[in-house]
């Protein structure tokens, strides 16, 4: 199958979401972006990603940080958005699935396709959300730290889901060695 | 709108509404959706032009060739693996394929509603069977026009020219991409008679493994789910709904609600009627609809309604064992739904040396999909636009239909992407309520369900009790078999299967080891129950697979025979029994033998073990497909272990193997996670279970680190592949989990049982 992304961008966040000069806004950096909250403090990440921001790719799957399917970055670490109130995020940076791919797709993106992980694919992005963190702490696990990831997959991808962290690792070692040969 | 692409926008459906239908009559109508092209068309502009060859293929002047992807996909494959079928027959480049999913295609037609597209449900395993047989007709009608219009171009009889990868060639080797005939080609009459298919030798895309060709966008979170539908002003509803099936609303006090910032409306739906086929919504409920699912969220949580309960208040899970143990006693036998009978058991018991006896129950089962029901929904006066994941579209259509009374020809339902099925999505109970919602406003709305509302208001798989006998003689041979099933059975209000036994979907006559058994008993005693009954991966055989596997293990350890063998002995020479239900006409022991053999052999059956350890088998035959599971486990403690999975896999040939190979994994895993630890319960009248907490998917470390994957060699006709690995793995645990402790688990799910004893 061709690979050219078949989507247009997304579209932009509706302009409530930027208030910088409001003085009880929240600000806070998503994706590299900055925006400034003055909604409900207790509403969770999950539902300003989602219905304000219409990024989607974090995704709702039981509303109580049980089941990892709306996992993201908080300054680096795995966190589930669904019980993340916004208050917790004064200055803080969120990374969600959409902003993983740094120019090109991250290693555990391209290992994900490359094992063709995904059957139904909703709890994809949170899976990989959390093995983002993981490899970041841990770049070489063992089956036993990737079997630490609590992620519910109710299609029962977790075998592909540890072929395809090991297979990030590598690509990740192999991006490294051609750097470090080119320096 | 995001995922707007070329075969979903509105000039192209356009034309694509008047253009032809499937199975035969694919051609039928060439010609018109080729007027149409004409006629829709100059306004796009040269650039854009498509080039249409019946409904599914599109080939673009450069090349390029999208595919319309027709089936529901659920996670179970169809969008890869269905336009593969019609690639290979076109015989083109697959990478230089697009696949762009097709929406619901329904079409008024002289004799009544008509399916533009064929089959686009899912259900039953039979997506690839079905298009096994209208698919590569597609494909091989487009590439037949393809060839014609290079005959006349090249004046070569079509006879002497053959294609190779999206190009026709000439004997002298004069080469014509399908790009530049195309436009000749869809001017051309399509051909009356079906065309001779590819020798399978010559296949280039069917049998490869293939990946999912959407993986590029779900990992980075641009895939569409139907939860992801989102319009400018929607609406966000959410529903309070009636805890009892056939209670009711007595009051509703709605002012605390419509104080939250953001809400903006608060409506009462009607569920469906007591005692009525469950065609609408379930039960009875209050929408909240507000400008954002968290405002809608605490507006629901500050509603106080008054339920009146209805009959099924007092119903529980331990009312229901009773009476289930009380409908398997001798004296209700008169009561018995007969589903099989041969020879005569009382008979055979008699004579017999031993009869031996066990009774096995598997409890209520929710789906669970990880995306809980959700709709998109925009009704108008004339119109409604429906965005969701579904598995029945055309049920979709009809009720929505049922509800708005706008004409099915003016519904228009996209399927997105769907965040699992396992059967859940073949009801649209949750359509029903997006429909009732937004019919009483004018703004699109989208109904949301929380994990909540998806585990207490969902069609549970049946529960049972199984009580078995099994005679033997002195030879140890087995004479009679019995197999008495007290359920709630699937076959309950649903006007759709009312004309079938009471039996249906629920057991299955000709199953293993019917027919191999000179006298043998199935039946069925009906147990009462208010929850709604629905169709869960694998229906029947989910159960059923359990109690026979099982107790064919129990068999075995009473003649201290080895499982397998006999089983092997059971099955006999290789042969065909006949099978009247779904996967039949027949039944081949051979090809049940030969997955047994390969699972034995993958896990090295036999071999002495560690300490602690066991071996288990099991296998069963579903939808048309062969599967066996061998597992290797411990339970030190109670701890269950899978340390090794086999899964030995026939669905005759295999259209995508990568597919293949990910649906039996996931079935292994899914009948773990079911036979350790899922099960709805009730109190009250009411589901327990709430959450992932109390219905405790099987985590990742909790799985086994791989499932090995035996996938048989076959020319036979193709099987479907999302629901043969599921029902031997959970009898394949629980006889592994017998070996390793000498503890027999007859109930499920297996939870702390074996915590308890050990």
């Amino acid at each position: 199958m061709q690979t050219t992304p078949t989507h247009p961008a997304k579209p932009a966040a509706p302009a409530a979401a930027a208030k910088p000069d409001d003085d009880k806004a929240l600000p806070l950096r998503i994706n590299g972006r900055a925006y400034s909250f003055d909604g409900d403090e207790l509403m969770p990440l999950l539902w300003y990603l989602r219905d304000v921001l219409r990024l989607t790719g974090t995704k709702f799957g039981c509303g109580v940080g049980a089941c990892g399917a709306c996992t993201v970055l908080v300054d680096g670490k795995a966190q589930r958005a669904c019980v993340t109130p916004m208050k917790t995020l004064a200055k803080r940076e969120v990374t969600t699935i959409e902003g993983l791919a740094n120019g090109e797709l991250h290693p555990l993106q391209q290992a994900w396709i490359e094992i063709d992980v995904p059957q139904c694919g909703y709890c994809q992005a949170g899976q990989i959300m959390a093995a983002a963190d993981l490899l970041k702490r841990n770049p070489n696990p063992n089956d036993e730290e990737i079997g630490k990831i609590s992620n519910l997959c109710r299609c029962g991808t977790y075998p592909r889901i540890r072929k395809a962290i090991k297979r990030a690792a590598e690509i990740t070692k192999e991006h490294a060695a051609r750097e470090g040969g080119k320096s | 709108m995001k995922g707007d692409r070329t075969l979903a926008s509105p000039s192209r459906r356009r034309f694509l509404v008047a253009g032809a239908t499937v199975s035969g009559a694919l051609i039928v109508g060439w010609r018109a959706a080729q007027a149409q092209t004409q006629q829709a068309l100059p306004y796009l502009g040269a650039r854009i032009e498509p080039q249409l060859l019946g409904v599914f293929v599109r080939i673009e002047k450069n090349g390029d060739v999208i595919i319309g992807a027709r089936g529901c996909e659920i996670g179970q494959g169809v969008k890869t693996s269905l336009p593969m079928l019609i690639a290979e027959e076109l015989d083109v480049d697959w990478n230089r394929v697009r696949v762009e999913q097709l929406p619901y295609g329904y079409i008024d037609t002289d004799k009544g509603p008509g399916d533009k597209y064929g089959e686009q449900g899912a259900g039953g395993s039979t997506s690839i069977p079905i298009a096994w047989k209208d698919l590569r007709q597609a494909g091989a009608a487009a590439r037949w026009l393809l060839l014609v219009a290079a005959s006349a171009k090249l004046n070569i009889p079509a006879g002497q020219l053959h294609t190779e990868s999206g190009s026709v060639i000439a004997p002298d080797g004069t080469k014509l991409g399908y790009g530049e005939l195309v436009d000749a080609a869809s001017k051309l009459d399509p051909p009356t008679e079906p065309r001779t298919l590819k020798d399978p030798a010559a296949y280039k895309i069917i049998g490869k493994p293939t990946p999912t060709v959407d993986a590029r966008e779900i990992v980075t979170g641009q895939t569409e789910f139907g939860i992801d539908a989102y319009r400018a002003d929607v609406l966000i509803a959410v529903v309070a709904r009636c805890p009892w099936i056939d209670g009711e609303i007595v009051s509703v006090d709605d002012a605390e609600t419509r104080k939250v910032a953001g809400v903006k409306d608060v409506l009462r739906i009607a569920g469906t009627k007591p005692g009525e086929s469950f065609d609408g919504a379930l039960v009875d409920g209050v929408a909240v609809l507000a400008t954002s699912t968290w405002a809608a969220l605490k507006g629901r949580e500050k509603l106080k309604i008054e339920w009146k309960p209805g009959p099924f208040a007092d119903e529980s899970s331990d009312g229901l064992r009773k009476r289930a143990d009380e409908l398997l006693r001798p004296a209700n036998a008169g009561n018995a739904v007969p589903v099989r009978r041969d020879g005569d058991v009382d008979k055979a018991r008699k004579a017999a040396r031993k009869t031996i006896e066990a009774r096995y129950t598997v409890p209520f089962l929710a789906h669970a999909t990880m995306e809980p029901p959700a709709a998109l929904i925009h009704v108008t006066k004339d119109k409604v636009l429906l965005i969701a994941s579904l598995q029945e579209p055309e049920g979709a259509s009809e009720v929505i239909n049922a509800i708005t009374g706008v004409p099915r020809s003016k519904i228009e339902i996209r399927m997105t992407r769907a965040g699992g099925g396992f059967g859940r999505r073949l009801k649209n109970d949750y359509i029903a309520e997006a429909a009732l919602i937004a019919k009483q406003t004018d703004k699109p709305v989208k109904l949301l369900w929380t994990r909540d509302d998806d585990l207490r208001h969902d069609f549970y798989r049946p529960y049972c009790m199984f009580q078995m006998a099994a005679s033997l003689d002195r030879k140890n041979e087995v004479t009679a078999w019995s197999m008495h099933c007290a359920a709630t059975p699937r076959n309950h209000r649903d006007k759709r299967m009312k004309d079938r036994p009471l039996w249906a979907s629920t057991l299955v006559p000709d199953d293993f080891p019917a027919g191999l058994i000179a006298n043998f008993d199935l039946s069925l005693l009906a147990l009462d129950s208010g929850q709604p009954r629905g169709w869960w991966r694998a229906p029947a055989h989910n159960a059923t697979a359990f109690a026979v596997q099982s107790f064919i293990d129990e068999i075995a350890v009473a003649l201290k025979q080895d499982p397998l063998a006999l089983r092997l002995k059971l099955l006999g020479e290789p042969r065909q029994l006949p099978y009247k239900g779904h996967g039949g006409p027949s039944f081949d022991t051979g090809r049940m033998a030969a997955v047994f053999n390969a699972a034995a052999a993958k896990i090295n059956w036999g071999r002495k073990l560690d300490r602690d350890r066991g071996l288990g088998i099991a296998g069963n035959f579903t939808f048309g497909g062969y599967a066996a599971h061998a597992l290797e486990v411990s339970a030190i403690d109670g701890n269950v272990v899978v340390h090794r999975a086999v899964c030995a896999i026939d669905v005759g040939r295999v259209v995508n193997p990568l597919g293949l190979e990910a649906q039996t994994i996931g079935g292994t895993i899914d009948g773990l996670s079911t036979a350790l630890n899922l099960a709805i319960t009730l109190k009250d009248g009411k589901v327990q279970q709430s959450n992932f907490g109390d219905y405790p998917l099987l985590r990742m470390g909790q799985a086994p680190v791989d499932v090995e994957v035996v996938i048989i060699d076959s020319d036979k006709e193709p099987a479907g592949a999302g629901e043969m690995a599921l029902p031997s793995a959970l009898p394949a645990l629980t006889n592994a989990l017998y070996a390793a402790t000498q503890i027999r688990l007859r109930e499920l799910p297996i939870g702390d049982q074996l915590r308890k004893i050990l």
